[in-house]
């Protein structure tokens, strides 16, 4: 027998029960055919050889001894970079089903690790809070089958679209209209939007999946559907295509790809659906874009006219302009001008309490065209862990505040506002998304929710994955390696987006028929809203419901 | 559910006839009230001049109340003509509180312009309900105009006309709107009862409009006077026939373009596409979600019924000139111009609007797909 010798250990030697992820092995099963250590995107686990003592009496001969069994085996690092992030491509790709990753269910040690070499842990997903949100308890209570014929949610014809754009009251734009004069552009569009996701932060297979899937949906399946690109610009085949009327063209403070957009806007065939100006992003407010080095690959570095390999941090703020107020309406005001007054514009902000100080500003801004609040539980392709869990407003009552504003004020029709950040955060994608167009949003963005039910994303708000900063992505989503992203069939994605669509489209006629609702999206119809948390229904302004 | 009855007609007619073709329907409703307009009125003991005299309706519930209403009067200029005594069988009237229905002529004040007048007339209708309710309800106004007659009561619609004799003939009219039921869906308040009315505007409505919320908070965020109250989810279709006619001054036809706008695939074809595409987008939050079934009558006299999109909502014309019905249901049309041909009835569907113009000599089925005239620069 060894003896236990004086053990050298560093602060952050870890064994691995002290990790999240646990991987469970099964050495009866295992074919050694080494899959699931070449698919690992951590290379948390490796085969290796080990040998076992056993102990050997011999009694007749009264001789004690030992015999040595050598065996070939899988086993998990321990290091902090190494550490297993339960993506379960071992699961995967395992012919025998011998090994897979097991969550730890007691604390686990590595969160006091992570910021190894004095750098702060930084990881993709959104806000690591898991269970039931806020959005997933209201309940569509106002039944009117009751006192009137009810609605057939298969049959009856449903008006579900809405309108981004600013819209004038009607005493102005009878106005304008005898006079011949501008009248603000907008787009009536399906109000489940593909949330900003850079080309860039997305992987090209991804990228040209969500856009083929989007392009079917609204020419096959007639559901308006856009999305919209995040700061990275847009491939230049896209910008000269007439596919460019379902894209939302972000413009952030790093304005990466905006060169090749001015450059193509004389070739366009087509105007865009709209543009968005990032001030900020629900899942990091206060923070830039940040595309890691990792991700700038040759194809991504020219789109966006850096040198390859590079980090891509954004600066917090449009770095050009003096204050908030300026930057909103000079960036609104030459936007609309660089597309002719023909395109709706309209700034995202991440959830805050100072949210309706923006909105007000944009009320009296005659080129605004709708804002976009994203909350807390929005989604990033990279962040500190610490702004994603710590930092922000949540959605639900940083929208509704903003509409009641809009309500007092009688200009609820006239800004959309639109919300984002956790939509479909437990899948309940229709249900969030309609939850928030009674709060008061015209419409909603979901990026995260994309990801994860059009081409399979495997990250959740209990660790697992949440590596989109490193370019590993496991499923190809997030990733620039064409080794990785190969593994993702645009068809496939396309495919999976019709899916999602029509099946919204499905729901939200199987909420809004029981509520008497199909010649308008119901926005604002707060009555028929209830929670079961008296507190919330008071501060939402709707009914408390037991 | 609502039912709803109009009578209009060259000559003045019993209301008591149109509570009969109330009654022809009473399957169709629980009975649980009476909203009653009349309009073109003319009264048994007093010659009513309309180009000089304005009427008021409502209730006092308490001694105290009148009295406070003939100081408001008093103090506002108006100068009494008449007060109409109905004759009142309190047995047959379900609440007890009924100190005195009202129906006041006063003479217009003078040296006003219209527009004045109009406003003038209702701030006071506003001050009288607003001092009602600062007493615990003791006053309900419910019309303060010319030419125009409300009633409003809870209880079953015949009933009530029994109670208050309409039968008597001493008040007749050439348009009569009635309908029979309190509340849809909120609390019972006399102020909940179709008709509504706003500067001799009316409307009632059968259905329930699911989108009451949103369109009553944009309304009330005009804030113009008058739109308030909202007991009930129909008294938005009044306000919006007001704001679309009198604040946006566009033809009556928009009122049908504003709450049920045709779809934009419809619109591209259109003639006059392009501005309802517009309209529609900076109207949209006045799209009602019915199912309704509009009837409103204008101060001109002309009466119009709007179908909602989903034409879930029954309704019948039916007449011969010089009469015309409109009715929830053809028993009630029968019921009210019996000597027309039934096969000329005609039942409108989601895209039309149903004008009975003031001279009552043909009905005007105008549909959504046609143009309508809008002034020379739109």
């Amino acid at each position: 027998m060894d003896s236990v010798r004086s053990v050298y250990t560093t602060p952050s030697s870890l064994t691995y029960c002290d990790l999240p992820w646990i991987i469970q092995h099964r050495e009866d099963r295992c074919t050694l055919c080494g899959r699931c250590t070449a698919v690992c995107p951590v290379n948390a686990i490796y085969l290796t050889y080990r040998r076992q003592r056993v102990p050997k009496l011999d009694v007749l001969k009264k001789k004690r001894g030992n015999e040595y069994r050598h065996f070939v085996g899988i086993r998990q690092h321990t290091s902090i970079e190494k550490k297993c992030i339960g993506c379960g491509m071992c699961s995967s790709v395992c012919p025998n089903e011998a090994i897979g990753p097991v969550p730890n269910t007691n604390e686990h040690r590595t969160v006091f690790h992570q910021n190894q070499k004095g750098d702060a842990w930084k990881r993709g997903g959104r806000r690591n809070r898991s269970g039931a949100t806020i959005l997933d308890r209201i309940a569509f209570d106002r039944i009117s089958m009751l006192t009137d014929p009810a609605l057939d949610a298969g049959r009856h014809e449903f008006s579900l679209n809405t309108i981004l754009g600013r819209v004038l009251p009607p005493e102005e734009f009878l106005r304008r209209k005898m006079a011949g004069e501008w009248i603000p552009p907008t787009r009536e569009i399906f109000p489940f939007v593909i949330g900003s996701m850079s080309f860039g932060a997305l992987s090209p297979n991804m990228w040209l999946g969500l856009l083929q899937g989007v392009a079917y949906c609204n020419e096959v399946l007639g559901i308006p559907v856009v999305m919209a690109t995040g700061e990275g610009g847009c491939p230049p085949w896209v910008l000269k295509s007439p596919f460019l009327k379902y894209i939302i063209l972000q413009i952030a403070s790093g304005y990466f790809g905006w060169d090749e957009i001015i450059r193509a806007i004389p070739d366009m065939q087509c105007d865009p659906a709209a543009i968005e100006i990032k001030y900020g992003q629900g899942a990091k407010p206060g923070d830039g874009g940040l595309l890691m080095w990792f991700k700038v690959s040759n194809l991504i570095a020219r789109l966006r006219g850096v040198p390859e390999g590079v980090d891509l941090p954004s600066p917090p703020v449009h770095q050009t302009l003096y204050s908030i107020e300026e930057s909103v309406m000079k960036m609104i005001q030459t936007l609309s001008m660089a597309f002719g007054f023909r395109v709706p514009v309209y700034p995202k902000i991440s959830g805050s309490t100072s949210a309706k100080a923006v909105l007000n500003n944009l009320v009296r801004n005659p080129y605004a065209g709708g804002l976009l609040i994203d909350g807390i539980d929005g989604g990033t392709g990279a962040a500190y862990n610490v702004s994603m869990d710590a930092t922000g407003h949540p959605i639900a009552s940083n929208l509704r505040e903003c509409y009641q504003d809009l309500v007092a004020q009688g200009r609820q029709n006239e800004i959309p506002l639109f919300a984002a950040g956790g939509i479909g955060k437990n899948g309940n994608v229709t249900q969030n998304g309609m939850a928030l167009i009674m709060l008061g949003a015209s419409g909603v963005h979901m990026g995260k929710y994309i990801m994860q039910a059009c081409a399979g994303c495997l990250g959740n708000e209990k660790g697992r994955c949440n590596v989109c900063n490193l370019g590993i992505c496991p499923k190809g989503i997030t990733s620039q390696n064409p080794k990785l992203y190969r593994r993702l069939d645009p068809d496939d994605v396309a495919q999976r987006v019709a899916d999602v669509f029509t099946a919204i489209r499905t729901e939200m006629k199987k909420i809004m028929a029981p509520l008497g609702r199909s010649q308008s999206l119901p926005i604002g119809m707060s009555d028929a809203l209830g929670i079961d948390d008296a507190d919330v229904a008071q501060r939402l302004n709707i009914k408390y419901i037991c | 559910m609502c039912r709803l009855a109009l009578k209009s007609s060259d000559t003045p007619f019993s209301p008591y006839e149109v509570l009969l073709a109330m009654e022809a329907m009473q399957e169709g409703y629980d009975g649980s009230g009476l909203g009653l307009l009349m309009r073109g009125v003319q009264f048994a003991d007093f010659n009513y001049e309309p180009e000089n005299q304005v009427i008021l309706s409502g209730i006092a519930h308490t001694e105290e109340a009148l009295s406070r209403l003939n100081g408001i009067m008093e103090s506002r200029g108006f100068e009494q003509k008449y007060d109409h005594e109905f004759t009142v069988r309190p047995e047959l009237i379900e609440a007890r509180d009924r100190f005195k229905y009202i129906v006041r002529v006063y003479k217009k004040p003078a040296d006003m312009e219209e527009a004045q007048l109009e406003d003038y007339l209702m701030h006071t209708r506003l001050m009288l309900r607003r001092d009602g309710e600062e007493h615990g309800g003791d006053l309900t106004v419910f019309s303060f105009w010319s030419d125009v007659v409300m009633i409003k009561e809870v209880g079953w619609p015949l009933e009530v006309g029994d109670a208050l004799s309409l039968f008597d003939n001493r008040i007749m009219a050439r348009v009569v709107m009635a309908q029979g039921r309190q509340n849809t869906n909120y609390g019972i308040n006399l102020y909940a009862c179709h008709p509504f009315f706003i500067q001799g505007i009316s409307t009632m409505t059968n259905g329930e409009n699911t989108a009451f919320v949103p369109i009553k908070e944009w309304l009330e965020g005009k804030n113009i006077p008058g739109y308030m109250g909202y007991q009930s989810d129909s008294e938005v279709f009044t306000h919006i026939l007001h704001y679309v006619t009198k604040k946006l001054k566009l033809p009556l036809e928009v009122y049908k373009h504003v709450i049920t706008p045709l779809k934009p695939e419809e619109l591209e074809s259109h003639p006059q596409g392009d501005f309802l595409q517009g309209l529609r987008i900076a109207c949209r939050r006045l799209i009602i979600d019915g199912p309704n079934a509009v009837i409103a009558t204008l101060p001109d006299e002309t009466c119009m019924l709007v179908m909602d999109a989903k034409k879930m909502r029954p309704a019948t014309v039916g007449g011969k000139p010089g009469t015309w019905a409109i009715a929830s249901e053809m028993c009630g049309v029968q019921a009210m111009v019996p000597d027309r041909d039934p096969a000329f009835d005609f039942q409108p569907m989601r895209e039309h609007t149903v004008i009975i113009p003031p001279d009552r000599k043909e009905l005007l089925i105008w549909t959504q797909f046609d143009p309508f005239t809008l002034p020379q620069a739109a």
